[in-house]
């Protein structure tokens, strides 16, 4: 099952849980079963039908472009970071 | 120095002449102050004397009634934006802001926001026109210091900021408007347990200032709004297509109906992304009926054009006795500028990346102060907490008394060491370019006389990936016209043409390299984190091996059997009876055997770079009487994944150190209680010359990244970030103190030995 690190700044809603087993198959699926664990996280991460502008997601430590399509490996680890950008 | 035998390249690893190099020699290479379009006339923009103050009226009649003059705008001529947030090409924006920006609404921010622009017959008329227009302005208390922005009873610049946490509603969140734009948090283990193991504690407070980016060529662009919509602008810029999408977006008009014309550029470094004169000279030829040019002034990129924020920095890092680092803290405050966007949350993620640190937890905070709104400079953010975290690592050593390539050596971050915002590294290099820097004749040498001191520190930078595209038409003689949307700062038409030409077989000559304008070329990200070389390399690869494809078609048509029987092996087409076409022989038969062979690759961001790291020694001698610092001897060396062109890979290192030295010792913005920038000209804001810093010498460290299919890392950036503390512990190291501010001027470095 993906493993999902959880930002600190929303600890709070998921009980203090740091890492957070899903069952889901992309990262829409991932926020979505978080969504149901955890209410609230979902308006956290997401606008309208997006990644909230400013948030990256990477799975097995690479950032993807393709956000919450992005498909997923039963052992995918996932993390939420703010977007960077370079010079 | 490689890591790993290396494949034998024919064209990857050698050193041509750029290709662009006899225009730019010979100054016929066309930046965007030289174009002169029929009908063209000039633009000056009216800049905010206050730092801080509200626009209670402007009036442009008296400047409007000047002959010559023929439009004036100002932001009543810029759409409404409203709270959007757009992701444009290198981040979200907040478009109120990003529109407040290029001409100031209610308020203005800091001295220098453009409040209103003339285009004129000529740029005198327009500059005396621009005087005449008469601003009301009620005053406001100018907040300069990220650490007074920060107070609760503060001055608030943005009335509708409220602090924003991971995307938390700003309302529910604190309903008091505050300067803290964003507050950042990253954990990892257990910061309490980790100090709780160590045998020494270290701790400072850092303060770093304002810096400009320090490019030669000012800002410019030159707009013609066409009668029938069509809007075209000649500028210099790192990303047309973000210029594009940002110009579209702030005039509100569809996107296709902008195009960019990237000009040559003349440095850029993170400070040529955000635009600030395309939609002003957009809305003066509107009005104008005229193609308009619009060139800033030396103080006007000083004043009014992003640089890298000056910061306030806590620091804490623990270590048992025998050097093994247990844990880290670190509470990063940013100076944003006038509006939110500092990197604050990448430095975040930059300061403990070098070390495999158990324990650790890092704060940010993004803060408005009236100050320019702060862009990108170089491996944003991690010069700044390099700077910090890089001191306490010697000052540790120093306690210890363990040597710091050692102690660099014992803690380096490695393939699968865990970050503490969280990711896992993939192949990495940081223990290799601290070996080189170990084994170097440099750091083996002794360093003789009085106040003399020598220091090392390491650095690491991401390095992004994003999306490139483009194209390549193999031409009948067998040269290959290769069209990409890449704008080159640093030599990337040589390293992608070179790649593009080891996949084929033929030489770098034989590939003539274009960089496009909008119209003519898939999409492609900003020249920035240090991508180029990597991305758009991976797309000219594509575009190669498309080539590939079609050719063995054409020569299987030739030789009248199936494809599959023939094979391209080291630029010729082979055939399964010795036959044989080299790239040059067929490519004068494709006009006889279906026409245009024309390959296309694109990068599409599905790959990143697995992140570089540098390590640096320098030698100084310090006067302690002048609190002048002398750069005797310096060497950088730098995990660069495969170097394509070695002369810009050691380019891109020597300017960056450069840059770092100039951070170090010398660069600031020098406001005055009023907020006004005093040393708003290169004479007075000193930036490095070839008197102040020895040849700076490099060590070319390839630790291949596997995602790439040559190995290449960016390199570009991360060589910036090791100087400013590789300065302080040399400078530790000859005297005896330690500097806890950037940048280490003879004024505060005579300051800090008089009070020793």
């Amino acid at each position: 099952m993906p493993r999902v690190f959880i930002p600190p700044a929303i600890k709070t809603l998921t009980n203090d849980q740091a890492v957070v087993m899903t069952s889901g198959k992309s990262i829409r699926e991932v926020i979505d079963d978080l969504e149901k664990m955890f209410p609230g996280v979902r308006q956290r991460l997401i606008d309208g039908d997006e990644l909230r502008p400013g948030i990256a997601v990477t799975v097995n430590g690479n950032v993807t472009s393709l956000g919450l399509l992005q498909r997923l490996d039963n052992d995918a680890e996932v993390h939420f970071l703010p977007a960077v950008g370079g010079g | 120095m490689a890591t790993i035998d290396k494949p034998k390249y024919k064209v990857i690893g050698t050193r041509p002449i750029r290709h662009d190099g006899v225009d730019k020699v010979t100054g016929r290479a066309q930046y965007g102050a030289d174009i002169k379009l029929s009908g063209m006339i000039y633009g000056a923009l009216l800049r905010s004397p206050h730092a801080h103050a509200r626009i209670k009226n402007v009036d442009t009649s008296r400047a409007l009634a000047v002959t010559g003059v023929r439009a004036i705008v100002t932001s009543a001529d810029l759409p409404e934006q409203g709270d959007r947030v757009v992701e444009l090409g290198e981040g979200a924006v907040n478009m109120r802001h990003l529109t407040a920006n290029v001409l100031a609404r209610e308020k203005v921010l800091y001295k220098g926001h453009a409040i209103a622009a003339v285009a004129a017959d000529n740029i005198h008329i327009a500059q005396e026109a621009v005087k005449l227009i008469d601003v009301e302005f009620e005053l406001l208390t100018p907040l300069l210091d990220v650490q007074e922005a920060m107070r609760v009873d503060a001055p608030i610049l943005n009335d509708e900021i409220r602090t924003e946490s991971f995307g938390s509603a700003p309302a529910a969140q604190d309903s008091q408007p505050t300067n803290v734009a964003k507050h950042f948090i990253f954990e990892k283990g257990d910061l309490a347990a980790g100090l709780a193991e160590a045998d020494l504690i270290v701790e400072r407070e850092f303060d770093t200032a304002t810096v400009h980016q320090g490019y030669i060529e000012p800002h410019n662009a030159t707009v013609h709004w066409n009668a029938d919509g069509k809007i075209t602008v000649w500028m210099s810029t790192q990303g047309s297509f973000s210029a594009r999408h940002q110009t579209a977006e702030l005039l509100k008009v569809p996107i296709s109906s902008v195009k960019v014309v990237p000009m040559e550029i003349g440095g850029g470094f993170g400070g040529k992304i955000s635009v600030y004169l395309p939609p002003v000279a957009a809305l003066l030829s509107k009005k104008s009926g005229h193609p308009v040019q619009l060139v800033m002034s030396r103080t006007d990129v000083f004043e009014a054009t992003g640089p890298t924020p000056g910061s306030h920095m806590r620091m804490k890092l623990g270590v048992t006795k025998d050097g093994r680092l247990t844990a880290g803290a670190a509470w990063i405050a940013f100076e944003a500028g006038a509006y939110t966007g500092s990197p604050v949350g990448a430095a975040c993620m930059c300061v403990f990346s070098c070390y495999d640190l158990p324990h650790g937890r890092v704060e940010g905070f993004d803060v408005c102060v009236n100050k320019p709104r702060s862009n990108a400079y170089r491996a944003p953010g991690s010069t700044h907490v390099a700077f910090a975290i890089e001191t306490l690592v010697d000052e540790i050593c120093e306690k210890l008394e363990i040597d710091p390539a050692e102690f660099r050596l014992k803690n380096a971050a490695t393939e699968g060491t865990r970050r503490v915002d969280g990711p896992v590294f993939s192949r990495i290099g940081m223990k290799e370019t601290v070996e080189a820097i170990k084994n170097s004749e440099h750091y083996r040498s002794s360093l003789e006389g009085k106040c003399r001191g020598r220091g090392i520190a390491s650095g690491f930078w991401f390095n992004a990936g994003l999306r490139s595209s483009v194209s390549a038409t193999v031409n009948p003689d067998g040269t290959v016209s290769l069209v990409e949307g890449s704008t080159d700062i640093g030599g990337s038409r040589a390293s992608i043409a070179m790649q593009l030409a080891e996949t084929l077989g033929i030489t770098a000559e034989e590939v003539i390299p274009s960089v496009v304008d909008t119209d003519s070329v898939g999409y492609t990200d900003v020249t920035g984190g240090s991508r180029v070389t990597f991305s758009t390399g991976i797309a000219a690869i594509k575009a190669a091996e498309d080539i590939q494809s079609q050719l063995l078609q054409r020569a299987a048509l030739l030789w009248e059997m199936d494809v599959s029987c023939v094979r391209y092996e080291d630029g010729a087409v082979v055939g399964p009876d010795g036959q044989s076409l080299s790239f040059k022989e067929l490519a004068a038969k494709l006009n006889a055997t279906g026409g245009a062979v024309i390959g296309r690759g694109t990068s599409t961001g599905e790959v990143n770079q697995a992140g570089a790291y540098g390590t640096h020694c320098v030698d100084v001698e310090v006067d302690p009487e002048l609190g002048k610092v002398q750069i005797l001897r310096y060497t950088a060396a730098q995990d660069v994944g495969t170097a394509i062109h070695p002369s810009y890979v050691e380019g891109q290192i020597q300017g960056g150190v450069v840059q770092g030295i100039g951070w170090a010792l010398n660069e600031e913005y020098w406001y005055d209680g009023e907020g006004e920038m005093r040393n708003a000209t290169y004479l007075d804001y000193r930036i490095p010359t070839c008197y102040d810093v020895p040849m700076i010498d490099t060590i070319i460290v390839e630790v291949p990244d596997p995602q790439h299919p040559y190995g290449v890392r960016g390199a570009g950036e991360v060589p910036i970030c090791p100087p400013p503390a590789a300065i302080a512990n040399a400078i530790h190291d000859a005297i005896g103190v330690r500097m806890e501010q950037l940048p280490m001027s003879p004024p505060r470095l005579l300051e800090e030995i008089l009070k020793k």
